[in-house]
C-alpha cells in the first residue's frame, strides 16, 4: 500500500516541484533524486509482491501481480538511467542554445509527469483508468516531443497527437464495449471495469461483443505500440524530440502500451473460444516485424533508424504473445524486457553522437571510436546486442520466440527470419561506418553520461547469459497468467 | 416504438439529433458556426444523459450530464472562440474532398456503423440500446470529418465530436462508466484542449498560417528537414 503510494506519488511531487524549479541548477538533481526513490519504491513494492503474492490495494483501485511488477521495477530502473544520462545532455543542449529555461523547466516537469501516467497505467486495475493514463501519457510527451519548437518538431509532435488522439478514441470504445459486457454480469456499480473482476467472470463475458472490443482495442492501444500500419507517428516522434525523450518513449511508453494490450487478450482469451485474438495479435505482430525491417534500410537519421528497429522488436514481441503458451508468453516478456533496456541505452549513445557531430544525418556520423571510444563502443555494441547477436539477451528471446514458431506455426519462421537478417543488414551497414573509420565528432566541454548505457548493456548481457532464479520464476507466473 | 415509455422516445430524438449535427459539421465550412454546432451537439448529449439518468434513477448520471453541460457546453466553445479570435483564423476553409462527396461517405458509415450494432444492441438490456448504432456512426462521422480537413482547428473540433460520440456509446449502451473514470477522460480532454491551444501558436509563429499542409515534410528517408532542425 505505501509502496504503491511512493511509486506513483514521488514522480507526481516531483512533477509539481520541478514546474516551479525545473530551470535552475539543482533541477536535474531533483529529476535523479525523485527517480532514484521512485525506482527504490519499485524495488520495495516487487520485494513485497516476491514475499506475499499478489494484492490490491486503495479499495481495488491498484492491483500488483507478477505480470506488472516486472514492468513496474523495469520503468522505474529505466526512468532513473534516463535521469542520469539527461543531465549533461541537457546542459550541452541549453548551451547549443536549443532550449531555453522555461523550456528545461517544462522538459523536467513533463518528464517525471510522464513517469507517474506510466505507472499508473502499469499499476491500476481498472480499464477505464488505464486509458485514462494512457492518454495523459499521449499528452505529456506531446509537449516533450515539441520542446525545440521547430518546425519538424511541431510537426511530429502534431501527427502524434492526432494519430495517438484518434487511436486512443478507438480503445476508449472498445473499453466502452468491455464494460457494457461485464456490467451484466458484474453490475454497474461492483467494479464492471476492474480488472480482477472481469477475469474472474471472463469465460461468462459475451464472445460477439468482446470480439468486437478487442479489435477496437488492439486497433486503440496497438497505435501505441507502433503497430504497422499505424505507425507514423513513431519515427517522426522519436527523431525530432529530445533523445532522453526517444530513449523513453521507445524503452518504456511501448511496453505499457503492449502491456494494455495484453491485459485485454487474457479477457478476450477466456471469452472466446476461438483463437481469434491470438491469430490477429500474431497477424499484427509479423505485418509489423517485416514491414519495419524493409524500412529500416531506408533510413538516413540515426534516431529514425533506431525508431524503425523499436517497430520491429515490438512486432516481434506482439506475435510471441499472438502465440501465447508458458514459453511463447516468457519470450516475450523476455524480448520486452531485454529490447527496452538495449534500445535505451542505443539512444543514449546515439544522442550523444548526434551532439558530438552536430547532426543525425547518419551519412555525417564517422569516426567515433577515435573521439570518444565510450560512445562508440556503447553504439557499436548496443547496435549488436538489438541485432540478436549471442551472448546478449536478445538472442535469447529471440531464439526462444524462433523455435515456438518453428514447431507451432512453421509458416511465421521465414518471415520472421527474414526480418531479423534485413534488420541485420540494414543496422550492421550503417553503425559500422559510424563507429569506425576518420571521425568527423568534436569534443564537447560537458562529458556525456556513458554509465547508464554501459549499465543497461551490461544487464541485457546478464540476462542472455544467466536469467536470476526470482526472475525466471516471475516471468514463469507472469506467463502463466497470460496463457 | 409505441410500446416504448415518453423518456425513451426522448433519447431517441435527442440521439437523432446528435446524428444530425454530425452531418451538419462534417458540412459546415465555416469555423464558427462550427463550434457553435460543437456547443449544440454537447447540449443534445447532456440532455440525453439527464433524461437516462430521470429514466432509469441513475443519480450518477446526472452528475455526468451537469459534467458534459459545464465542459462541452460552456467551457470548450468559449475556449475555441477565444483562440479563435486571439489566432484571428476565422475565413472559410477548404476540405480535401467536396461536401456532397463526403455527405454520401458519410451515409454509407452511418449504415455500416448500424450493421455493426446490431448484434450488440440485441444483447443489450438498457432501454436505449437502440442508440448504440447512432453513437458508432457519430463516432465515424467525427472520424471522417478528421481526415477530409486540413486545417488544425477543425480537426480539433472533430476529434472532440468523436469525444461526444463515445460518451454518447457510453451513456446509451451501458448508464455511464464509472464516475472516477468520466471524470479522468473528462480532464484528459480538458488538459488536451488547453495544450493544443498552446500548440496552434506554436504552429502559427512558425509558419504564419494553421494550414496541416505546411506539416507534410516529414517523411521517408528525408533529411533535409534536417538542415531546419539543427
Amino acid at each position: 500500500m505505501i509502496e504503491i503510494a511512493a511509486v506513483i506519488g514521488t514522480p507526481v511531487v516531483a512533477a509539481l516541484l520541478l514546474a516551479v524549479f525545473g530551470e535552475r541548477a539543482g533541477a536535474p538533481v531533483i529529476n535523479v533524486g525523485a527517480s532514484l526513490v521512485t525506482l527504490i519504491a519499485a524495488l520495495a513494492l516487487t520485494f513485497r509482491v516476491a514475499i506475499d503474492g499478489p494484492y490490491s490495494a486503495f479499495g481495488q483501485l491498484f492491483f500488483v501481480d507478477p505480470f506488472n511488477v516486472v514492468f513496474v521495477a523495469l520503468t522505474a530502473f529505466v526512468g532513473l538511467t534516463t535521469a542520469l544520462f539527461s543531465r549533461p545532455y541537457m546542459q550541452i543542449e541549453e548551451q547549443h542554445g536549443r532550449l531555453s529555461p522555461a523550456r528545461l523547466r517544462l522538459y523536467h516537469s513533463m518528464f517525471q509527469f510522464f513517469m507517474a501516467t506510466m505507472l499508473i497505467a502499469l499499476l491500476t486495475n481498472n480499464m477505464g483508468i488505464l486509458w485514462v493514463a494512457m492518454e495523459a501519457a499521449t499528452l505529456t510527451t506531446v509537449l516533450l516531443v515539441s520542446l525545440y519548437r521547430t518546425p519538424a518538431s511541431l510537426e511530429a509532435a502534431w501527427k502524434y497527437f492526432i494519430l495517438c488522439g484518434v487511436g486512443i478514441a478507438q480503445a476508449l470504445f472498445g473499453t466502452i464495449l468491455l464494460y457494457f459486457a461485464s456490467e451484466r454480469l458484474l453490475g454497474a456499480e461492483g467494479g464492471a471495469l476492474l480488472w480482477t473482476s472481469l477475469n474472474a467472470v471472463k469465460t461468462d463475458l459475451e464472445p460477439t461483443v468482446l470480439s468486437l472490443a478487442f479489435v477496437f482495442l488492439l486497433i486503440g492501444y496497438g497505435t501505441k505500440v507502433g503497430l504497422v500500419p499505424l505507425h507514423n507517428w513513431l519515427p517522426d516522434a522519436h527523431a525530432e524530440g529530445p533523445t532522453p525523450v526517444s530513449a523513453v518513449l521507445s524503452g518504456l511508453l511501448l511496453n505499457v502500451a503492449l502491456y494494455a494490450v495484453i491485459r485485454c487478450k487474457v479477457l478476450v482469451e477466456g471469452a472466446v473460444p476461438t483463437s481469434f485474438a491470438r491469430s490477429l495479435m500474431m497477424g499484427f505482430g509479423i505485418v509489423s516485424a517485416i514491414v519495419a525491417a524493409l524500412l529500416l534500410l531506408r533510413q538516413r537519421d540515426i534516431k529514425r533508424l533506431f525508431a524503425y528497429s523499436s517497430i520491429e522488436h515490438m512486432g516481434i514481441a506482439t506475435f510471441a504473445f499472438g502465440m501465447g503458451g508458458p514459453i511463447a508468453s516468457f519470450a516475450g516478456l523476455l524480448h520486452m524486457t531485454v529490447h527496452s533496456l538495449t534500445k535505451s541505452a542505443i539512444f543514449f549513445a546515439a544522442g550523444h553522437a548526434a551532439q558530438k557531430t552536430g547532426t543525425q544525418a547518419i551519412d555525417e556520423i564517422r569516426g567515433l571510436i577515435t573521439q570518444s571510444p565510450l560512445v562508440g563502443w556503447g553504439l557499436a555494441l548496443g547496435a549488436l546486442a538489438i541485432l540478436g547477436m549471442p551472448p546478449f539477451g536478445v538472442f535469447a528471446s529471440e531464439f526462444l520466440i524462433l523455435t515456438t514458431a518453428m514447431s507451432e506455426h512453421p509458416w511465421a519462421t521465414p518471415v520472421l527470419l527474414a526480418a531479423l537478417g534485413i534488420a541485420f543488414a540494414a543496422i550492421f551497414s550503417k553503425v559500422q561506418p559510424m563507429v569506425f573509420g576518420d571521425t568527423t565528432a568534436k569534443r564537447l566541454p560537458v562529458r556525456p553520461a556513458m554509465l547508464p548505457v554501459f549499465a543497461h548493456l551490461a544487464l541485457v548481457l546478464m540476462l542472455g547469459l544467466w536469467i536470476p532464479p526470482f526472475l525466471a520464476a516471475w516471468y514463469r507466473d507472469a506467463a502463466r497468467l497470460i496463457g | 416504438m409505441a410500446t416504448l415509455p415518453l423518456y425513451a422516445q426522448l433519447i431517441n430524438l435527442f440521439a437523432a439529433v446528435l446524428l444530425l449535427l454530425a452531418f451538419a459539421m462534417l458540412a459546415q465550412r465555416r469555423i464558427l458556426t462550427l463550434i457553435d454546432l460543437f456547443a449544440a451537439q454537447g447540449f443534445a448529449l447532456a440532455c440525453s444523459t439527464a433524461i437516462v439518468a430521470y429514466g432509469t434513477r441513475q443519480p450518477h448520471l446526472y452528475a455526468s450530464a451537469a459534467l458534459t453541460l459545464v465542459l462541452k457546453v460552456i467551457a470548450l466553445p468559449l475556449i475555441l472562440h477565444r483562440l479563435i479570435r486571439r489566432l484571428d483564423v476565422r475565413w472559410e476553409f477548404e476540405q480535401l474532398i467536396n461536401i456532397p462527396a463526403t455527405m454520401l461517405i458519410g451515409i454509407v458509415l452511418v449504415v455500416f456503423a448500424f450493421n455493426l450494432a446490431v448484434p450488440i444492441s440485441q444483447l443489450a438490456s438498457t432501454v436505449t440500446r437502440s442508440t448504440l448504432g447512432i453513437a458508432l456512426a457519430s463516432v465515424l462521422l467525427s472520424f471522417l470529418m478528421m481526415i477530409t480537413r486540413r486545417k488544425a482547428v477543425p480537426q480539433v473540433i472533430a476529434f472532440l465530436s468523436m469525444e461526444n460520440g463515445l460518451f454518447f456509446a457510453a451513456t446509451s449502451a451501458t448508464y455511464g462508466m464509472p464516475m472516477v473514470v468520466e471524470l479522468g477522460i473528462a480532464l484528459d480532454v480538458l488538459v488536451g484542449v488547453l495544450i493544443l491551444g498552446v500548440f496552434f501558436f506554436q504552429i502559427r509563429e512558425q509558419f504564419d498560417s494553421l494550414d496541416l499542409r505546411h506539416l507534410e515534410r516529414l517523411r521517408e528517408g528525408g533529411i533535409d528537414e534536417e538542415g531546419e532542425s539543427t
